[in-house]
């Protein structure tokens, strides 16, 4: 299972390089699609089909979205000239990449070896969630039961989502 | 924006329904089985996605959609954060307090507040992805205009 997985996820790494390089944006749109989907047989690899299940569905209304609005506008892409606000700008990720990952070294040397030492929240949620919350689903159960406000807070984001969206792209309101 | 030809126009008309009753499906059955109502909810909007564009943006009146979609919405979230509050009126003084009676495990009508959570936030998304489709359509034929 880890070398299939390994292969995906080459595949994917090639799809997102293709998705960065491609001179035509309507196959750097479908090559991107190639990332979303390969996720797809991921997830479910790994066994979680509540992912799978989301994450195919959202893929394909992206995508379609997405070559929707590149057949609407132009398929090349715009070049920006290299100056030297462009190189400041290069400079700067550079050196936050580097402090962060500086960071994360730092904070994940005390830390256990991955994938070692179950948590004790994971054991207490795998052993009692059926006789606590009265769900099969383990994952809707830790979803909306014992994780209710992560869940009130995506809905949330939704509905922040939809009011940026509706605030873009309004044209009465703004004659 | 233009409808399709004859033969997606059928393929829709067949196909839109049994997607609509597969995301109620998973919606439904989202403490049993995999799914919820995120997938559910998802689901449901991409039928209407389907619809709208096999039928093209003449054949339903967008804004009157997009209206509606919109109301919807925000009411559902409403009435999830209602739910979520009841366990205050109903004494457990716990937010997300789970206090209907749980039942027997793997039945439809079981785990408390669970369907019904998934069921509201099922609403939600699909009227949430719905309106940010909508809103992008009418933004277009706005500009054409």
């Amino acid at each position: 299972m880890e070398l299939a997985i390994s292969v995906i996820i080459i595949f994917m790494i090639l799809g997102a390089i293709y998705a960065i390089h491609a001179s035509d944006i309507l196959s750097a749109v479908i090559a991107g699609g190639i990332v979303g989907y390969s996720l797809v047989i991921c997830f479910l690899l790994l066994k979680a089909p509540d992912l799978a299940i989301v994450q195919i569905v959202v893929e394909t209304i992206t995508l379609i979205i997405m070559v929707a609005v590149v057949l609407d506008s132009s398929r090349t892409e715009a070049y920006g000239k290299f100056d030297t606000q462009a190189w400041v700008t290069a400079a700067t990720a550079v050196v936050i990449l580097a402090i962060l990952f500086w960071f994360l070294k730092e904070a994940s040397a005390p830390l256990a070896p991955f994938g070692e030492n179950t948590m004790r929240m994971a054991d207490a949620y795998v052993n009692g969630a059926v006789d606590k919350t009265g769900s099969v689903n383990l994952v809707t159960g830790v979803l909306f039961d014992f994780r209710g406000y992560d869940t009130l807070g995506e809905a949330t984001v939704l509905i922040t989502a939809v009011l940026g969206v509706l605030t873009i792209l309004r044209i009465r309101g703004r004659k | 924006m233009k409808g399709m030809t004859v033969i997606v126009k059928k393929t829709t008309q067949l196909i839109a329904g049994i997607v609509f009753l597969y995301g109620i499906y998973i919606i439904l059955h989202g403490h049993l089985t995999p799914g919820g109502g995120f997938a559910g909810g998802v689901i449901v909007a991409g039928s209407f996605i389907l619809l709208i564009l096999a039928y093209g943006s003449d054949f339903l009146n967008l804004v009157k959609e997009e209206r509606g979609s919109t109301t919807y919405e925000n009411l559902a979230i409403l009435v999830f954060l209602f739910l979520a509050l009841t366990g205050m009126i109903a004494g457990t003084r716990i937010f997300f307090a789970n206090w209907l009676p749980h039942g027997t495990p793997g039945e439809l009508v079981s785990a408390g507040f669970l369907p019904l959570y998934n069921i509201f936030v099922g609403i939600e998304v699909a009227a949430s992805i719905l309106t940010i489709f909508l809103a992008l359509i009418i933004f277009k034929e706005e500009v054409l205009k």
